[in-house]
C-alpha cells in the first residue's frame, strides 16, 4: 500500500512528472553516449597502442625499464613460460631480447634499436608482417635482418645487402655480426621508423651473447579491465618485474586522464541537470501536500512512515527517468557501436600522431549503463533529504490551519 | 471514570504582538458514548478545544486525562501511536488521500495499525457498508460529493476503533440536507456502536441535534447543558 500511495502520488500531476522525468531522460541518454564514447576510445586507444609494441603489459627482469642494461635480462624457465602463457586472459606472450647497436652498410654507420623476436608469435601481436614494404618476412630459421624504412634510406640498404652490426652483449662481452637484409618495414613513428632493426630470438640471442636470455616479454590479454586479475596472478612469480601498459606509454595514459578527467566535468554538469530536474519535482510535490501530510500526522501516521513515502517518490520520479534513458540509449549506443564513426579533418592527424586509427568507437559495457542507474539512484536519495527534513518539522496543527 | 477528564486548560498564544487566551482554565468530563457539541462564535477557541483534545496541540496550562492517561506526558511518537489507536477525527474539508479509493482510506488507517490485508478489506468494507458507501468503495474521493467524502471520513475514523470520534466543523462545507444526512449518520453510530462522538459546529441546525452542549465564548465555557 505505502508503494501504491507513492506511485499514485507521483503522478498526480502528470505533466510536471513527466517533465523531471524527460529531463533525467535526456540526461542520461546523453551520459551514456558521451560515457560509451570516451571509454570505447580509451578502450581501443589503449588495445591499439598495446598492440604497436608493449603489449598491455611485460614481464622484465627486476629494473630493467628504468637503465635499458641486457645485464637486467631474465631467462625465464619452461614451466615460467607456460605459467604465464596459461595465466588467466593472457591471449599471447612474445619474448623480445632487444639492445641498441651501430649498424653499418659500406659508408654509413647509424644507432640502431635491434630486437630480436619470435617472428610468428612477434606478427600474432602487432602484425609486424603487414608493415612489411620490400623484401621477405623473418624467418624462424634464418638469420636475416628486417630493417625500418627510415634506416634503410639513411643506410641506403637493398634487399639482400650485408648489414654489420656492432655493439656490447651480456656482461660487457663484444657483439659483432653480419647479417643479410631480408626486407624493409615501414613504422607509424618516425622514431621507430628511423632505428629498429629486428631479427630473430635465436640470432638476438647469439649476437648479444646472451643464449635463452630475454629482456622483455610482452603480453597481450583480452580485455583491458582484466588487466589487475592477470597481474596480480602474473606477481606469483616473484622474480620478475611486471610492467603495466600505463608506466610503460604514460603520456598516453595522462592524455586518456585527462580527456577523462573533462567528460567527467561534462558528467557532472548532467548530473546537476537531473538533480535540478528530481529535485525541483520533490520540492514541489511536498509543498503543495503540507496540509495532508499534517492530515496523516494527525490520525495516527508516524513520520517516519511518510518519510519512506516521499522517499520512494523521489526514487520513482529518478526512476521512470532513468529507466527510460537506459531503453532508449541501448539501440543506440549498439548502433554506434557497429558503426563507429571515422573521423575525417583535423582530428585525424591527432589519432595518427599515437599511432591509432582514426576512429571513434562506442562501449557497450553494462557498467556504462548500470552507473547511471546508480547515479542517478543516489541523486534521487539526496533529493530526498528536502521531504525528510520538511516532514521531522512539520507540525500538524499548523500544517492543519494552512 | 471519565472517558475524557479536562483540567483546568490554558491555551496562550504569544505568536502575535498581542497574546491570545484561546482557552481559558476549562475544566470538564467526557463521559463514554456522548455526542456533544462545542459550540460558540468564531474565535471562541472550539478547533484550540478539539486539537487539544486530540493531542495535535499541547496546553498552556492544565491537563488532559483520557482513560487516564495523560496524553501530555507521552512521547511525541508515542502521542502519534495514540492518536492512531485511541482518537478518531474528522475534519472540516473532509482531507481524505486523494489518490486512495474510498475503501483504501479506510484501510490505510489498519494499514499503520498492522492489521492484516484480508481482515482490513473485509473491515472497511463493513464501515463503508455502515456509512452506506459500499457501492462506491473503488471512487476516488474527487469522484465523490462532498457529503459522500465526508461519510468516507467518519468511515475512516473508525477505522482504528477509537474510544471517541473528535469532528471540528464537519459539516461546515455541506449543504443543509448532506448535513443533515451526516449528523444522522453519526447519531446512528453513536447509538448502535456506542461511539462517543465530540464535535464542533456554529450551525443552529446541527446544535439542535446534540446531546450534549457545550458553549464557549472568550475561550471560557458559557454553559454546559444537556438537550
Ligand atoms: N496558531 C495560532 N496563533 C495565534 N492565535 C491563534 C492560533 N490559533 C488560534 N488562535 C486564536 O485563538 C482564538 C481561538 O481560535 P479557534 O480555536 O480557532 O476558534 P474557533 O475554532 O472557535 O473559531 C482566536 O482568537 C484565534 O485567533
Ligand atoms: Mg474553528
Amino acid at each position: 500500500m505505502y508503494f501504491t500511495l507513492s506511485w499514485r502520488n507521483i503522478w498526480r500531476n502528470k505533466k510536471r512528472t513527466l517533465i523531471a522525468a524527460a529531463s533525467v531522460f535526456f540526461a542520461v541518454i546523453m551520459a551514456i553516449i558521451m560515457r560509451s564514447a570516451q571509454i570505447g576510445s580509451y578502450a581501443y586507444m589503449i588495445h591499439s597502442s598495446a598492440k604497436l609494441y608493449t603489449g598491455y603489459l611485460q614481464i622484465q627482469g627486476e629494473g630493467y625499464w628504468d637503465n635499458r642494461s641486457m645485464n637486467r635480462s631474465i631467462s625465464p624457465s619452461e614451466d615460467d613460460y607456460e605459467f604465464i602463457r596459461s595465466a588467466p586472459h593472457v591471449v599471447s606472450a612474445t619474448p623480445r631480447l632487444e639492445g641498441f647497436a651501430l649498424v653499418s652498410n659500406d659508408t654509413a654507420t647509424k644507432v640502431a634499436q635491434v630486437i630480436g623476436t619470435d617472428p610468428e608469435l612477434e606478427n600474432n601481436m602487432t602484425d609486424l608482417k603487414d608493415k612489411l614494404i620490400k623484401g621477405a618476412y623473418l624467418k624462424s630459421d634464418s638469420d636475416g635482418v628486417l630493417v625500418a624504412e627510415g634506416l634503410m634510406k639513411m643506410l641506403k640498404l637493398q634487399v639482400g645487402d650485408s648489414l654489420v652490426l656492432y655493439g656490447q652483449g651480456y656482461h660487457g662481452q663484444m657483439a659483432a655480426a653480419i647479417y643479410p637484409v631480408a626486407g624493409f618495414i615501414k613504422m607509424p613513428f618516425q622514431e621507430l621508423n628511423n632505428s629498429l632493426v629486428f631479427l630473430n630470438l635465436k640470432t638476438a640471442q647469439r649476437f648479444y651473447s646472451a643464449p635463452d636470455r630475454i629482456t622483455s616479454l610482452a603480453i597481450m590479454i583480452d580485455k583491458q579491465s582484466h588487466l589487475d586479475e592477470t597481474i596480480h596472478h602474473l606477481k606469483k612469480l616473484e622474480k620478475y618485474a611486471v610492467m603495466r601498459w600505463e608506466e610503460m606509454l604514460p603520456d598516453m595514459y595522462q592524455s586518456i586522464q585527462l580527456d577523462n578527467a573533462s567528460g567527467i566535468i561534462m558528467l557532472i554538469i548532467l548530473y546537476i541537470v537531473i538533480t535540478f530536474g528530481v529535485f525541483g519535482t520533490i520540492m514541489m510535490m511536498v509543498s503543495e501536500r503540507y496540509k495532508e501530510f499534517g492530515v496523516l500526522i494527525s490520525v495516527g501516521m508516524r513520520k517516519w512512515r511518510l518519510m519512506i513515502i516521499t522517499t520512494l517518490e523521489s526514487v520513482f520520479v529518478a526512476f521512470v527517468g532513468v529507466i527510460a534513458g537506459i531503453i532508449g540509449s541501448i539501440p543506440l549506443v549498439y548502433y554506434m557501436h557497429h558503426n563507429p564513426i571515422y573521423f575525417t579533418g583535423a582530428a585525424t592527424q591527432t589519432f595518427e600522431a599515437m599511432g591509432v586509427e582514426p576512429i571513434f568507437y562506442f562501449s557497450t559495457d553494462s557498467v556504462i549503463f548500470f552507473s547511471q542507474a546508480v547515479v542517478v539512484l543516489i541523486i534521487a536519495l539526496a533529493s530526498a533529504i528536502y521531504p525528510v527534513l520538511f516532514i521531522r518539522k512539520l507540525e500538524p496543527v499548523e500544517a492543519l490551519h494552512s | 471514570m471519565a472517558l475524557i477528564e479536562i483540567q483546568h486548560l490554558d491555551k496562550i498564544y504569544n505568536s502575535s504582538a498581542v497574546a491570545v487566551h484561546a482557552l481559558n482554565d476549562v475544566t470538564l468530563n467526557v463521559e463514554k458514548k456522548e455526542f456533544t457539541a462545542i459550540v460558540g462564535p468564531s474565535g471562541s477557541g472550539k478547533t484550540t478545544m478539539l486539537n487539544i483534545l486530540g493531542g495535535l496541540d499541547k496546553p498552556s496550562s492544565g491537563f488532559i486525562k483520557i482513560e487516564g492517561t495523560d496524553i501530555f506526558k507521552l512521547k511525541s511518537s508515542e502521542l502519534i501511536d495514540y492518536r492512531l489507536n485511541h482518537i478518531g477525527f474528522v475534519f472540516q474539508a473532509y482531507n481524505l488521500i486523494p489518490v486512495f479509493t474510498a475503501r483504501e482510506n479506510v484501510e490505510f488507517i489498519m494499514l499503520l495499525q498492522g492489521v492484516s490485508k484480508k481482515e482490513r478489506e473485509k473491515q472497511a468494507m463493513a464501515l463503508l457498508d455502515s456509512v452506506g458507501l459500499a457501492d462506491r468503495s473503488n471512487s476516488r474521493p474527487n469522484q465523490l460529493s462532498g457529503g459522500q467524502q465526508q461519510r468516507v471520513a467518519v468511515a475512516r475514523s473508525l477505522a482504528s476503533h477509537p474510544d471517541f470520534v473528535l469532528a471540528d466543523e464537519p459539516t461546515a462545507n455541506l449543504d443543509s440536507e448532506s448535513a443533515g444526512d451526516l449528523l444522522d449518520l453519526m447519531e446512528t453510530l453513536n447509538e448502535s456502536h456506542n461511539m462517543t462522538f465530540i464535535f464542533s459546529t456554529h450551525d443552529d441546525r446541527v446544535i439542535k441535534r446534540a446531546r450534549r452542549i457545550i458553549t464557549l465564548q472568550d475561550g471560557a465555557v458559557k454553559s454546559d447543558v444537556m438537550n
